[in-house]
């Protein structure tokens, strides 16, 4: 019998840094700004996770990824804690991930958690793929709750904006 | 009352309101006027059931009965409802829909502003982040007033509409009584008072906008804070409770 030896906080954020985000397979949970902490009790791993949106469809996913992946590497004894403040929000993410949402398609979120509540629109909305900013929205919902649907009106491609919270 | 049946009560009204706000907008699936509205409304609802997900979750909590959300959400008779009577009417055309959505959204960013601020660290954290989502749903819901105003005559007429129909359950959103007195000493709720005259102001000028008049009744109707509905709460647990009602403890 393996006795399994306790891991370090940055062992488990290693391993949990593989996972990713279910619905923009590019980006790991951690760079998107989900997983938050990780708390070492005596006797078990304390996951701590904030969900980007209350209803993300992908949170039930994301805490089944995490106990599987954990398992795999011989951790059985891991819980996964949901917490709500701080509010998540896109100024979490650096530059490099915007860079590879960009990659993957979806335009990054032009500035940080907009307060003002009757310009929720930013002024510049930069098409992923050709660079423009001469773009118009087309719908505040897109396919998924964090991202709306925008035009190119310069390479005419329809693109994903990923929503600035 | 003491704090605890207070903060229970008013967890499960801001939870059902959102629970039953949500199961209308679901209806929208599939039977949106285009494609991008379909996934709109339905977007809506997703945040409105996360919400009401996580407010009958801690209500569970703070009842200390072992509930779940799922146990109070399916097996709460019609009577044991919260929600404000606006959320349960029927989801009409387009414009009623939008035109409940002003109404209920630009009282939303209100309150959770407020109690954002609680002193209730669970549910000013709940707050907190419904609020980065309710400005979306405020701004989505101005813009199609500006659209269906604005647009033909017909749909300008459908909208006015729907406004008039509306107008007498919205006073019931700011409506207090002991629960919410209780829990204002302890700093946990939301004063609505001062919060009415800034909706009034907001929805008015959004309205005017549009080229809607506002309605001069000054009726309103009342009844959610003592759980009697309209005919319509019925109608819509019955759906949505079934599974749980014909196959009890079903899981899948």
């Amino acid at each position: 019998m393996v006795i399994a030896q306790p891991r370090s906080k940055e062992d488990i954020l290693s391993i949990l840094s593989t996972i990713k985000d279910p619905e923009i397979p590019v980006v790991n949970i951690e760079e998107i700004g989900m997983l938050r902490d990780v708390v070492l009790h005596k006797d078990r791993y304390e996951i701590i996770l904030t969900p980007t949106y209350t209803g993300c469809p992908a949170m039930g996913i994301i805490q089944q990824d995490i106990l599987a992946t954990l398992f795999f590497h011989g951790i059985s004894n891991a819980t996964v804690k949901l917490v709500y403040a701080p509010a998540w929000t896109t100024d979490w993410m650096s530059d490099a991930t915007k860079e590879k949402l960009r990659q993957f398609g979806i335009s990054a979120p032009v500035h940080s958690s907009c307060h003002n509540f009757h310009s929720a629109q930013p002024e510049a909305v930069i098409c992923p793929k050709c660079g423009s900013v001469n773009t118009s929205l087309i719908s505040q919902f897109g396919s998924t709750a964090c991202k709306a649907l925008y035009r190119c009106k310069n390479c005419d491609e329809p693109f994903d904006y990923f929503k600035c919270h | 009352m003491n704090q605890q049946n207070a903060l229970y009560t008013y967890l499960l009204r801001l939870g059902d309101s959102a629970l039953i706000q949500s199961h209308r907008l679901s209806e929208w699936c599939s039977r949106g006027p285009i494609l991008e509205e379909d996934l709109a409304l339905t977007n809506i609802a997703l945040d409105n059931l996360g919400r009401a997900q996580a407010l009958l979750r801690y209500a569970g909590e703070v009842e200390g009965k072992k509930r779940t959300e799922d146990d109070l959400a399916y097996k709460r008779g019609e009577r044991q409802f919260y929600n404000n009577l606006i959320t349960e009417l029927p989801t009409g055309d387009f414009a009623y829909t939008i035109a409940k959505q002003l109404f209920i959204a630009a009282f939303e960013s209100l309150l959770f502003t407020e109690l954002s601020k609680s002193k209730d660290d669970t549910l000013a954290g709940i707050a907190a982040k419904t609020l980065k989502e309710v400005k979306y749903h405020l701004v989505h819901a101005r813009d199609w007033c500006y659209r269906l105003g604005r647009g033909t005559v017909i749909s300008n007429s459908k909208l006015q509409h729907a406004v008039d129909e509306l107008w007498m359950y919205t006073g019931e959103m700011f409506e207090m009584d002991e629960v919410d007195a209780t829990l204002l000493k302890e700093g946990i709720a939301a004063d609505l008072a001062p919060l009415k005259p800034k909706w009034m102001e907001h929805v008015t000028a959004i309205l005017k906008d549009a080229d809607i008049l506002l309605p001069a009744g000054e009726f309103m109707q009342t009844g959610s804070r003592a759980g009697i509905h309209t005919e319509h709460l019925g109608h819509i647990l019955t759906e949505m409770q079934y599974l749980q009602r014909a196959y009890p403890e079903a899981i899948w």
